[in-house]
């Protein structure tokens, strides 16, 4: 019974975020109005033998406890969990991870529990890790993996999407990676490069050398191909991008601008616009047998598409009603109905994967909003409000949103920044996600392991 | 030859006048309204010149692409200079202000370099000397956050290809 209120306790947690949101027809970004569930990460033990093979091979001194400070850092990050300070643990964590003493950690007010073992087999990283029930006094998830050792922060993420699943009941989407626009340099003369990096902002890696402009890079939900908009030889074409082998190709033979690319939920297509004579269109090209379908055929710009993940309709922007608003229509091009009707311009529309809703971005009186609507336009809900910010894209559980921001510059074009931030979908926790450089036009891989 | 010679002398005092004038307003001006006429720049801070009287580019407003009668005055004059210089070719840059989501700016950067193409080719100059590409918001000449700096990055520039 005790178990039970732990689990009650998380759903909980989510009713009243669910229902708040309900609530919010202005924007309110107030937060800390969430009672966060608190957990204790032990750090994950270590012998002493597998402590200096792990030193020798990572220079990392304590592996064990940065793998829990990994795992900590992701709960802390998605407004959920409240992570306590390791210096009121009473256990070691070996014993901890043998037999917790519940009342200790009770005592502490914790709910939940992690501890764990660390140990180098064959030169290779092995983790076992337990989740603990701390009111019920039970083990809730036993788990062990084994891989290179380069690989240890994959392992933190990995453990936290399998605690986050097993306490919300909700796949998680630590596992993922982010692809983005990299930018450095004057407004004037902006640098832009392709950049990954894993979803808390470590292992950031640079796709492109910043020779030419590059901008909206997007993931295929089902590999990890990207597609990108670059202004190779100063022709504005969609690539294609295999980010393990980095071979790059352009996307069709169009005589015009192509922008504004996505992948099909299957993977296998490229919904993208095609810019000739003042009018853009959408198209689809199938990535195999780069057969081109014509989408959208009217005077109107028509762009920013996005597909519904069963793959049966498609969202997109247009200015066919003289400004910009959101349409969704069958993913032959049929049956197209506006859905946008607040006061407004609305851009850039995202369906999310769970498909229940569309992430939008909003300008109403010189402000933009990030929000979500019903795929039939009800239920509009505006997450944040800033000077300037667009891009939303989901996060594989289709709970948190990634975007950027722009500040405003002064009148000499100083104090111009491009930031990632995130937002789940309560408008609660906000956070700014911390890159090497200035950032724009985030994308959220899939989960890479399941 | 020497009435053409009379006659581009005049033109150079007029234009050296206007430049001057132009510099003096630039100064002496506070508010918008010298350099933005119902949301589009009129002023000459950013433009070159193809030629002597012949500005390189065009302004909008806000979300627009209409060609204004002050653009399409400049473009006439652009497309005489063409149609003057036949080996020249151009490519039109469109371009739109920061303040638009950045997909939707790109078409919107290449709608209007297209109303500036169309103009162009009413008035003699051949669709296969132009070219056209988009830059959206990535490209602005102004980096300042206010309105006249948004005015004078919603812009068409033809620029030299060859």
């Amino acid at each position: 019974m005790k178990k039970f209120r732990l689990i009650l306790n998380i759903i909980l947690i989510l009713f009243i975020s669910i229902s708040k949101s309900y609530s919010l027809v202005e924007v309110d970004i107030t937060r800390g109005n969430l009672n966060p569930l608190p957990i204790a990460v032990s750090p994950l033990f270590q012998d002493n033998n597998s402590n200096t093979f792990f030193e020798n091979e990572l220079e990392i001194k304590d592996l064990g406890s940065e793998i829990s400070k990994v795992i900590e850092n992701n709960l802390k990050q998605s407004g959920l969990f409240n992570p306590l300070s390791k210096d009121a643990f009473l256990q070691k964590p070996d014993i901890a991870h043998l037999k917790p003493r519940f009342e200790d950690w009770a005592l502490i007010k914790s709910q939940a529990l992690i501890t764990g073992k660390v140990t180098a087999i064959n030169e290779k990283l092995k983790v076992e890790f337990r989740l603990w029930d701390v009111l019920a006094g039970r083990e809730m998830l036993a788990l062990a993996f084994t891989t290179v050792p380069s690989n240890w922060r994959r392992v933190g993420h990995i453990i936290t999407d399998k605690v986050y699943q097993r306490l919300t009941g909700e796949k998680g989407y630590f596992d993922t990676r982010i692809i983005y626009v990299s930018e450095e340099g004057p407004k004037t003369q902006r640098i832009k490069k392709l950049a990954i990096m894993d979803q808390d902002g470590f292992n950031t890696k640079y796709l492109t050398l910043g020779n030419e402009l590059v901008l909206t890079p997007r993931f295929n939900p089902t590999n990890q191909m990207v597609t990108y908009l670059s202004y190779f030889r100063n022709l504005p074409r969609v690539y294609l991008l295999d980010i393990e082998t980095g071979i790059q190709e352009v996307v069709g033979d169009f005589p015009g601008m192509t922008f504004a690319p996505r992948f099909s939920p299957d993977g296998k297509k490229i919904i993208m616009s095609f810019a000739k004579d003042g009018n853009s269109d959408i198209y689809t090209m199938d990535i195999e047998n780069r057969i081109v379908e014509r989408i959208t055929n009217h005077p109107s710009i028509d762009t920013s598409p996005s597909y519904s993940p069963d793959g049966k309709f498609i969202t997109f922007n247009s200015d066919r009603s003289g400004y910009q608003q959101i349409y969704v229509m069958k993913s032959d091009g049929s049956d197209v109905k506006r859905i946008s009707f607040g006061k407004g311009l609305y851009g850039t529309p995202v369906w999310s994967p769970r498909g229940d809703l569309i992430a939008f971005t909003k300008l109403h009186k010189g402000k933009f909003y990030i929000g979500v609507m019903r795929v039939d336009g009800k239920g509009e809900r505006l997450l944040t409000e800033n000077y300037y910010q667009e891009a939303p894209s989901w996060a594989p559980n289709g709970r948190v949103l990634i975007f950027y921001r722009e500040t405003k510059s002064n009148d000499k074009g100083e104090g111009f920044t491009a930031k990632l931030w995130s937002i789940d979908l309560t408008g609660y926790n906000e956070r700014m996600v911390n890159t090497e450089t200035d950032a724009s036009d985030p994308s959220w891989s899939s989960l890479l392991s399941n | 030859m020497n009435l053409s010679k009379i006659l581009k002398n005049t033109f150079l005092v007029i234009l050296l006048s206007m430049v001057v004038s132009a510099c003096a307003t630039k100064k002496t001006a506070t508010n918008l309204d010298s350099q933005i006429q119902g949301d589009v720049y009129t002023g000459t801070d950013t433009v070159e010149y193809l030629a002597k009287g012949v500005p390189d580019r065009v302004f909008f407003a806000t979300n627009e692409t209409i060609l204004t009668t002050m653009s399409r005055d400049t473009l006439r004059k652009q497309a005489a200079w063409l149609r003057e210089n036949p080996s020249v070719n151009v490519v039109l840059e469109g371009h739109a202000d920061e303040r638009g989501t950045r997909e939707y700016n790109l078409a919107l950067g290449e709608r209007r370099a297209n109303a500036a193409k169309d103009y162009l080719m009413t008035y003699g100059v051949s669709a296969d000397r132009i070219s056209v590409i988009s830059y959206g918001k990535e490209r602005p000449v102004d980096s300042g956050s206010n309105p006249l700096s948004w005015s004078k990055n919603r812009r068409s520039v033809t620029v030299k290809a060859n």
